[in-house]
C-alpha cells in the first residue's frame, strides 16, 4: 500500500492523544504498518496541539511534510483552518469537528473569530474535500470519539473498518466509559 | 483496556505500539535495571509513568522522582556503586542543574552500571534553550548513543546498559523529543523475572575513589582510558550503518532523527547519496567514517543543533590526510530549530538542490498562533489577576519555570524574565540593587521551590535583599504532568512526611511571611501592598491547587456534576473585564460584543465572579442548588 499521512489538530486538553492513539492502533489492527507521533509540553495548557500518523508503506520518521497529509482531522474549527492551510495535499480530505475555542487574539477582541464559510474557503481553495462534524454527545471529551466515528463510517482512511475502530477503543479504554464510548463510536 | 503494568513484566517476548519512553521502560526491566531515578520534565515524563504502571509490590526496581536532577544522578550513582545497575533520566537542560556531580561520574568504579538518558529538545518544543547535550558529553568523558526511533530507543538501552556494566562507567543515552513521543510497533525480547538483589557491593579497593590532589589525574586517566576503548567497541556495524545511494560520489553523515527526515526526504528523489548513520555520536567511531570519507568525494554532515560531529569528522580527514570536500553547517539557521523532513528538506537543498524534489509554493499560514494558557480555573491567573493591580506600571516582575510563566503573555504580562528553574529570587534580589523606585516582585511555584529556589532564598536572607517572592503553590509539579514533589506528602512509592513551604521559609530566617488562598483576589491584592511596602526580603504564599488536576480526580467520581458559570445578558454592560483582563479561556466573544461562557471550557469554580464590575456571573441556573444538569 502506497502511504497514507495524516495530521491532526486541536486544542490542548480536548484529548487529541487519544484519537491519534485510536487511529494508530486501528492502522494495525487492520494490518497495516503505522507510526506516529504527537507533539506534548507546554501545549498541553490550551495551546494549539497536533499529532502525526504515517500508515503504510516503509516507516521513515513520524514527522509529515507541509502541504502532503491525505488526511486531516482537526478537533477545533480555528485549528481545522489552521491545520488545512499548513498540512493538506491538494487532493486530501478535512474533517473536523465544529466547535470553537475561541484563541487569544478572538477573545482579546483583535482577530475576528474563524467561521464555517472561512473553513471552506480555504479547503476550495486548495482543493480539499471538506466535512464538518456536529453532534449532541453525553459528555464534551467524546468529541474525539466522535470525529473517530464519522472517519470510520466515511471510510476516510483505506483499508480500515469500523471493527479495527472498536478493537484500537477496547485497547485504550478503561472499562467504565468503554461501553458508552462505543455508543458514540457505532452510533 | 490493555494493561500497561502488566505488558511491561511480560516474560515471553511480543510485540506492542508503544512510545520511545515506553519501550525505554520495557528495555530498563529487561536488563535488570535496579534502581532508577528522575526529576520530571519533557520529554521524559512518560518514562515514569509507564514504569509507575507498575503496582508496587511487583516492580523489580526502586523508582524514585529526586528533589532535582542532581540529586538523581547522585542516589543513581550510589546504587551504582553497591552493586545495582541503575539509570537516571531528565530533560536537556536538567543536566545543567546535575552537571556537578554529573562531570565525575566517569571517574568512579560505577560497580553496577548507570546509563544516563537525557531527553533533548530540539526545536525548543517545552524547554527554555535548544542545548546540544552532546557537549557534556565531551566535557564529562562518556560515550553517547542516539537512537533515531523508539525500536532503537529499546535496543540502545539494551546495548548502553551492557557496556556500562562491563566497563564500569557511565553512558548516555541521548534522546530526542520526537523519539520519545514517536509511537510505533517495538518487538521486544522476553524478560526471565527476577527479584533485586540485596547483596552490598560497594568497594573501595577499585579506586581511589575520592578524586583529591593526585587522585583526581589518576581517575581521569583511567577515564579517558575506558572512554576509547568504550569507543573502539562501538565502532561496529551494530552502530554504524551504512545505506547506498543511487549517486556513489556523495555521502551523508547523520543520526538520530535526522536520519529519519533524511529518508523521507530522498523518497521521490532520482539521485540519492550514500548515507552513514552514526548511533555512537560519541566519541566519534572513527573506523567507520575514515572508510566512508575516502569512498566518496564529497561528504555533508546533516547534523541537528550544534556541528559536535562536524568538527570531529573535520578533524579526523585533516589528520589522516583524506581527501574529500566536508560539507558542515552553511549558516546560523543549519544550527537552530528541530530537523524535521521539512527543515531537512532545506538544509540539503543549499548543498545539493538536486536531490531535493521541489515542492509547491510554501504555504503562508493566515491565523496568528495559539499560545498556551492557564487552564480554566487555574488559580493562577485569579492571582495574577490580582496582584497586577497590587502593582504599579514601573515595578519590575520575575518569573520562574513552572504553569504560572504563561503570566508573561497577555492579559497579565507578569513575569518579565526567565533564566532557569529556581532563578526568580536571585535574579530580582540583583535587580532590586540600586534601584529604589522601581520594586520588584519574583514568582516561583511549590516545585520549583523545592528543587532550585531554596538558595536564591537564604541568600536574600543572608544578604538582605529588598524584593518580594510569591510562591504559587498549588500542591504539585503540574506542567509536566502532576506528579507529587516535597510538599504533597506523597512520593512515587506512596504516603511520606509533606515539608511545609511556610515551615521551610520560617526555618530559613524569613521573617515576613503572609497567606492567602490564591482565589481571594482582595485579601491577596491587600498582602501584596503590604509585603511590598516593607523593606528588606518578603514573601506571599498564594495557595490554590491545580484545577486541572483537582477537576480531573472529581471527574472520576460517578456522582460527578460538570458546573459552569454563565453571564447574565440583562445585566452584563460589556466591560468585558472576564474576557480580557481576567481572560479565562471559557469567556468567549459574541459577534454582537457581548460574552458567554463556554460549556465546554467551563469547571465552574466561580473564581470569576468577583471580577465583574456589574456582578454579571453568577452559577448556571440549573447549577444552582445542587441538582443535577
Ligand atoms: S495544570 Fe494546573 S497549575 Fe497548570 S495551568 Fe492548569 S490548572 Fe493551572
Ligand atoms: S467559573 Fe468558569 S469562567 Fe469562571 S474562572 Fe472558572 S472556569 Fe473560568
Amino acid at each position: 500500500m502506497k502511504r497514507f499521512d495524516i495530521y491532526m489538530s486541536g486544542v490542548g486538553g480536548q484529548g487529541i492523544g487519544l484519537l491519534s492513539e485510536a487511529v494508530i492502533r486501528a492502522a494495525d489492527h487492520a494490518g497495516l504498518s503505522v507510526c506516529g507521533v504527537d507533539t506534548h509540553g507546554l501545549a498541553q495548557r490550551g495551546g494549539m496541539v497536533e499529532s502525526f500518523v504515517r500508515i503504510g508503506g516503509e516507516v521513515t520518521t513520524p514527522l509529515v511534510r507541509k502541504g502532503s497529509a491525505s488526511l486531516i482531522l482537526a478537533l477545533e474549527r480555528t485549528e481545522a483552518l489552521r491545520a488545512v492551510e499548513a498540512y493538506a495535499a491538494s487532493g486530501g480530505v478535512l474533517l473536523y469537528f465544529d466547535t470553537l475555542w475561541q484563541p487569544l487574539d478572538v477573545r482579546l477582541g483583535k482577530a475576528d473569530a474563524v467561521s464555517a464559510e472561512d473553513v471552506e474557503e480555504v479547503c476550495r481553495r486548495l482543493n480539499v474535500r471538506h466535512m464538518a462534524e456536529k453532534r449532541d454527545l453525553p459528555d464534551v471529551r467524546m468529541q474525539n470519539v466522535a470525529l473517530l466515528s464519522r472517519a470510520a463510517k466515511e471510510g476516510l482512511i483505506p483499508g480500515v473498518e469500523m471493527e479495527h475502530y472498536r478493537k484500537a477503543l477496547e485497547d485504550l479504554l478503561p472499562e467504565r466509559v468503554l461501553a458508552e464510548n462505543l455508543e458514540v463510536l457505532e452510533g | 483496556m490493555k494493561n500497561l503494568g502488566e505488558m511491561l513484566l511480560r516474560q515471553d517476548s511480543f510485540s506492542e505500539i508503544v512510545l520511545g519512553n515506553t519501550a525505554l521502560a520495557r528495555a530498563m526491566i529487561e536488563s535488570g535495571t535496579e534502581v532508577v531515578t528522575s526529576y520530571p520534565g519533557s520529554p521524559t515524563p512518560e518514562i515514569a509513568s509507564a514504569l509507575l504502571s507498575v503496582p508496587g509490590e511487583k516492580r523489580p526496581f526502586y523508582f524514585e522522582f529526586s528533589t532535582n536532577e542532581k540529586v538523581a544522578t547522585e542516589v543513581a550513582c550510589g546504587a551504582s556503586l553497591n552493586g545495582h545497575p541503575s539509570c537516571v533520566f531528565f530533560k536537556s537542560v536538567g543536566l545543567n542543574v546535575a552537571a556537578d556531580s554529573f562531570v565525575q561520574l566517569s571517574l568512579l568504579e560505577l560497580e553496577g552500571g548507570l546509563v544516563a538518558v537525557l531527553g533533548d529538545d530540539p526545536g525548543a518544543n517545552s524547554s527554555q534553550n535548544e542545548q546540544d547535550n552532546r557537549h557534556f558529553a565531551r566535557m564529562a568523558y562518556i560515550p553517547v548513543l542516539e537512537p533515531s526511533s523508539p525500536s532503537e530507543a529499546y535496543r540502545y538501552y539494551l546495548e548502553a546498559m551492557a557496556l556500562s556494566r562491563r566497563k564500569k562507567m557511565p553512558v548516555i543515552l541521548r534522546m530526542t523529543t520526537h523519539v520519545c513521543h514517536g509511537k510505533e510497533k517495538v518487538a521486544f525480547g522476553a524478560w526471565k523475572g527476577g527479584a533485586v538483589s540485596t547483596e552490598s557491593r560497594f568497594d573501595t579497593s577499585g579506586g581511589p575513589m575520592v578524586p583529591l590532589t593526585a587522585a583526581a589525574l589518576e581517575m581521569k586517566r583511567r577515564a579517558l582510558a575506558r572512554l576509547s576503548l568504550a569507543g573502539c567497541e562501538m565502532d561496529s556495524p551494530a552502530f554504524c550503518e551504512v545505506r547506498k545511494g543511487t549517486d556513489s560520489s556523495r555521502g551523508v553523515i547523520t543520526a538520530g532523527l535526522p536520519f529519519r527526515s533524511l529518508l523521507d526526504v530522498l523518497e521521490d528523489s532520482r539521485r540519492t547519496p550514500d548515507i552513514l548513520k552514526l548511533g555512537v555520536v560519541y566519541p566519534l567511531p572513527e573506523k567507520a567514517v575514515e572508510e566512508f570519507l575516502r569512498a566518496h568525494d564529497q561528504v555533508k554532515i546533516l547534523e541537528e543543533l550544534d556541528d559536535v560531529l562536524e568538527k570531529d569528522i573535520k578533524a579526523l580527514a585533516f589528520d589522516r590526510g583524506i581527501r574529500v570536500t566536508i560539507v558542515g553547517k552553511a549558516d546560523d539557521d543549519d544550527r537552530i530549530g528541530e530537523y524535521t523532513p521539512d527543515k531537512v528538506a532545506e538544509v540539503l537543498a543549499k548543498t545539493w538542490p538536486d536531490m531535493v524534489p521541489l515542492r509547491g509554493a510554501k504555504r503562508q499560514p493566515s491565523l496568528a498562533p495559539r499560545p498556551p494558557q492557564m487552564c480554566p480555573g487555574c488559580g493562577h491567573r485569579s492571582a495574577f489577576h490580582a496582584i497586577r493591580q497590587a502593582l504599579s506600571k514601573e515595578d519590575i516582575t520575575v518569573a520562574d519555570i513552572g504553569c504560572h510563566v504563561l503570566g508573561y503573555l497577555p492579559p497579565y504580562e507578569m513575569g518579565e524574565v526567565l533564566l532557569s528553574m529556581g532563578h526568580s529570587t536571585g535574579t530580582g534580589a540583583g535587580l532590586s540593587l540600586f534601584n529604589g523606585a522601581r520594586k520588584v516582585v519574583s514568582f516561583i511555584g511549590d516545585s520549583t521551590f523545592f528543587h532550585a529556589g531554596l538558595p536564591g532564598i537564604v541568600n536574600a536572607v543572608f544578604n538582605n535583599h529588598n524584593l518580594t517572592l510569591i510562591v504559587m503553590e498549588n500542591g504539585t509539579t503540574a506542567m509536566t504532568g502532576h506528579q507529587d514533589h516535597p510538599g504533597a506528602g506523597r512520593n512515587a512509592n506512596g504516603p511520606s512526611e509533606a515539608i511545609p513551604v511556610r515551615g521551610v521559609l520560617e526555618g530559613l530566617g524569613v521573617k515576613s511571611i503572609r497567606e492567602v488562598d490564591a482565589y481571594s483576589q482582595g485579601k491577596l491584592i491587600e498582602l501584596v501592598k503590604e509585603a511590598m511596602a516593607e523593606e528588606g526580603f518578603s514573601v506571599v504564599i498564594a495557595r490554590h491547587p491545580c484545577m486541572l488536576k483537582y477537576t480531573r480526580e472529581q471527574q472520576r467520581n460517578p456522582d460527578y456534576v460538570r458546573k459552569s458559570v454563565e453571564v447574565n445578558q440583562e445585566t452584563c454592560d460589556r466591560l468585558h473585564v472576564c474576557v480580557e483582563s481576567f481572560g479565562c479561556p471559557s469567556f468567549q466573544r459574541d459577534e454582537d460584543g457581548g460574552v458567554n461562557v463556554s460549556r465546554e471550557l467551563c469547571i465552574g469554580d466561580g473564581s470569576c465572579v468577583q471580577t465583574c464590575p456589574v456582578k454579571a456571573i453568577g452559577l448556571r441556573k440549573e447549577n444552582r442548588g445542587g441538582e443535577k444538569a
